[in-house]
């Protein structure tokens, strides 16, 4: 047992045992971070790079005009999401926020099934009616992402 | 003039703060300074001042006093007045004035009371207080002003956001702060200790009962935050591992560790340089979480208002305090002696095993909650969220949970196995009979499943250091650790059988139609308009029953309110001993049909339960620990009585 060793000794093994667990636990979250973290994606980046499916991401675009449509069940919305350059389907089934309208700004958190529709889990629009007007639907991803920023949280 | 008035009394403590500082070093040099006779009156005075104004301001929110730009921005006329009171510190200037009142209550409190430590560390003690306080000052007069004028008048105000307006924001936001400026006390004893060379159990029993206190409020908050966001949010979870969540939780795990490793300081001498340390983390970590969740880096519900300039002067104040406090520690930390020795098996092994857990869950925390940030200086926008932060944290939790099971059976100093065969035997069957329960007649994942488990083990850990004892002598402090540990068991309970066991409906239903979910009926009979204050709602009008048994009438709410503009949801919670179902009213579909959101949660409650458990531990140790303290003092005072007595009758 450690009573053996000299005080320094134990004070040394003591700080060894810290400084093994938080660098493994350092190690361990750099690790799990890069696989776990999820990625923020809009429509450009999924037409160009699209991720694996069933891999968690949020999506972040324009609700495209005419593209809500009710399921039979009555709680499942399909729609698209596009940023002006490229488009894509995404389902939900749950209760959607009252700012989600066509038109609107939206982040959607799920993943890509295997047949290009994106599955949400989540929908948010933001708190704030002024958010996102829409004379800014026609502009370029670039810009959109940092528009969107603000949905994110 | 009112306003005036609360701005000048801050001004003065901001003042007094200049005088403590200064006092408070040079009498940590030399206790026969002049200045040094003011220090405590200058504390306390502080406290005082900035009591007034903070009244001031809840004043101000209570009459609606429009002139008032901070009032103007986020109160409104019709709201109820309990939510014009708390919306006094439901923003950034309020919540700022609260944090800092606090910081100078508890600052005055250990100067008017605390006389046990040598003059010099209370000195520095003191000093590095006002240190602290006087960043704050500035950040609210300079930054943050809350008593701002606004001219011309509006007519009315703008409101406050109707997710605040809640009696949750009346009470998680001033309990969250007192446990998070609490541990400024215990930053302010480390270093006073550490630059006064004063590391002794001694000082580790006068920080105790701050760390205690301050660590109760946190569990008190976190758990009321949580059942907060539960019911406000809608979304029928209660912990999102949002970065604002984590911002409490990791002062919360660095005050748990400061709270185990103290108690090693005060009872055996051992682990000097550790607990100094984490007194300084802790802090830390709440001025981490003021930072992230005030500096506008983060918007959600708590980020009050986006502005780059209050937030590049919290992390300056957060460099130079967090910076200089281990600039001091990583100075003086080689002139504290080693501690007194122990073995392996021993209490004080199980409390380091305990400690290095907490830290790298606090690390693992920290890391996940910063990672995004990080990431955002490359232009990668990412989020970390549950499958992150569960199955990481995990994998030093469940180890720590076999430690808190074992660790209070052990002896200080060493201890051999044999002595705690039984015991141990004893908690390994209870935690294996329960997971092979679940394992045969349920079908959950490996977390939920270790998490039964291990919970049933450690409840029946948590009474186990009562054995042998007589009930009645049992010092109140080790019921507080029973109970509290005991609480740890229920919570995980409550987590692990929610996240297994819980059952989701979300159907669109006319009225008439019935839905089940798990042991549940639902009915919904209507929907109708209602009317409240400042907000109009649709108001669904459900009947549900128990596994067939007695209806109970529900009346879920879809809110939407004007000043300002916003929705929520008003979900109703019929709770059993043995769960919750959670009802959410959603929209109307296009066909008249209503959207409805239906969970029943077995043993969710336990998770509060558990929560409020561990605070009373807390409360029941904090008790103890003072009601044993005076005793000492009391008797010291008694024996130095009847030796002054004994000197005088000898020298007569």
């Amino acid at each position: 047992m450690m009573s053996g060793l000299k005080p320094k000794h134990q004070r040394l093994v003591l700080v060894v045992v810290a400084l093994v667990a938080l660098v493994g636990a350092g190690l361990l979250a750099a690790l799990a971070l890069r696989d776990q973290a999820s990625y923020f994606y809009v429509p450009a980046d999924i037409a160009a790079d699209p991720p694996a499916p069933g891999q968690a991401i949020r999506l972040g675009g324009m609700v495209e005009n005419g593209s809500i449509t009710t399921a039979a069940d009555g709680v499942t919305v399909q729609f698209v999401v596009q940023d002006g350059q490229a488009r894509v389907p995404v389902s939900y089934s749950g209760i959607v926020p009252s700012l989600f309208v066509e038109g609107s700004g939206v982040v959607a958190e799920g993943s890509m099934n295997a047949n290009g529709v994106f599955i949400a889990d989540n929908l948010l629009a933001k708190h704030d009616e002024n958010y996102m007007p829409r004379e800014l639907e026609g502009m370029t991803s670039a810009e959109l992402r940092e528009e969107l920023q603000e949905t994110v949280e | 003039m009112i306003a005036e008035i609360g701005l000048a009394a801050l001004w003065l403590a901001a003042a007094l703060a200049v005088l403590e500082l200064l006092g408070g070093f040079l009498g940590a040099r030399d206790e026969n300074n002049e200045l040094t006779a003011l220090v405590r009156p200058a504390a306390v005075m502080q406290g005082v001042l900035c009591g007034v104004s903070f009244l001031a301001l809840v004043y101000l929110f209570a009459v609606t006093d429009l002139s008032v730009k901070l009032v103007a921005a986020n109160s409104h006329s019709m709201k109820p007045l309990a939510f014009k009171l708390s919306g006094a510190w439901a923003n950034h200037e309020g919540s700022m004035l609260l944090w800092i009142t606090v910081m100078a209550l508890a600052g005055g409190l250990i100067a008017f009371i605390e006389r046990r430590l040598p003059e010099k560390t209370m000195m520095a003690t003191l000093g590095t207080q006002a240190f602290v306080g006087l960043g704050f000052y500035l950040f609210i007069l300079l930054a943050s002003n809350p008593f701002e004028r606004l001219s011309p008048v509006p007519a009315d105000g703008n409101g406050l956001n109707p997710l605040l307006q809640d009696m949750g924001v009346s009470f998680h936001p001033p309990t969250l702060y007192i446990g998070y400026v609490g541990l400024s006390v215990a930053f302010s004893f480390a270093l006073g200790a550490l630059l006064t060379r004063q590391v002794t159990p001694e000082f580790a029993r006068v920080m105790r009962p701050w760390v205690l206190g301050s660590w109760i409020f946190l569990t008190i908050g976190i758990t009321a935050g949580s059942y907060w966001a539960y019911y406000e949010l809608g979304w029928g979870g209660w912990w999102f591992w949002d970065p604002v969540e984590n911002a409490s939780l990791m002062p919360w795990l660095a005050a748990t560790a400061l709270l185990h490793s103290a108690s090693v300081l005060a009872a055996r001498d051992a682990l000097r340089t550790w607990t100094i340390m984490l007194g300084v983390v802790a802090f830390s970590m709440s001025m981490v979480g003021t930072f992230l969740v005030r500096s506008g880096i983060l918007t959600s519900v708590h980020a009050f208002a986006v502005d780059p300039e209050r937030g590049s002067f919290i992390l300056a104040l957060l460099a130079l305090y967090i910076g200089g406090a281990l600039v001091v520690f990583a100075m003086r930390a080689n002139t504290i002696a080693e501690g007194q020795r122990f073995a392996l098996l021993s209490r004080e092994g199980a409390l380091v095993v305990n400690n290095v857990a907490l830290s790298a869950i606090l690390g693992i925390v920290l890391l996940g909650t910063l990672y995004p940030l990080l990431t955002e200086a490359f232009d990668v926008r990412v989020s970390v969220g549950p499958p992150y932060f569960n199955p990481v944290s995990a994998i030093f939790f469940l180890p720590m949970l076999v430690v808190l099971a074992v660790g209070p059976l052990l002896r200080w100093r060493t201890d051999n196995f044999a002595r705690i065969k039984w015991p141990v035997i004893a908690i390994g069957v209870a935690s294996l009979v329960a997971l092979a329960v679940v394992l045969v007649f349920f079908d959950t994942s490996v977390l939920s499943l270790l998490g039964m488990g291990l919970s049933i083990g450690v409840a029946v850990a948590s009474f186990l250091p009562l054995k042998g004892r007589a009930i009645r002598r049992v010092p109140l402090a080790v019921w507080g650790m029973c109970i509290a540990h005991f609480g740890v068991a229920l919570a995980l309970f409550g987590v692990a059988a929610d996240t297994a066991f819980q059952k989701e409906r979300l159907v669109a239903v006319s009225p008439g139609d019935t839905v089940e979910v798990g042991p549940w009926e639902a009915t919904l009979a209507s929907v109708s308009p209602v009317a409240g204050p400042n907000w109009t709602a649709m108001q669904g009008d459900i009947f549900v029953s128990y596994q067939g048994g007695e209806q109970t009438e529900t009346l879920p709410q879809a809110r939407s309110f004007w000043a300002p503009p916003g929705e929520t949801s008003e979900v109703a919670l019929v709770t059993r001993w043995n769960g919750q179902l959670y009802v959410a009213l959603g929209n109307m579909a296009e066909d008249g049909r209503w959207q409805l959101r239906l969970w029943w949660k077995p043993f969710v409650t336990w998770i509060w339960y558990g929560g409020l458990l561990i605070a009373l531990g807390g409360c029941l140790a904090l008790v103890g620990r003072v009601v044993s303290d005076l005793r000492r003092r009391k008797a010291e005072q008694r024996e130095e009585a009847m030796r002054t007595e004994e000197a005088e009758l000898a020298s007569a």
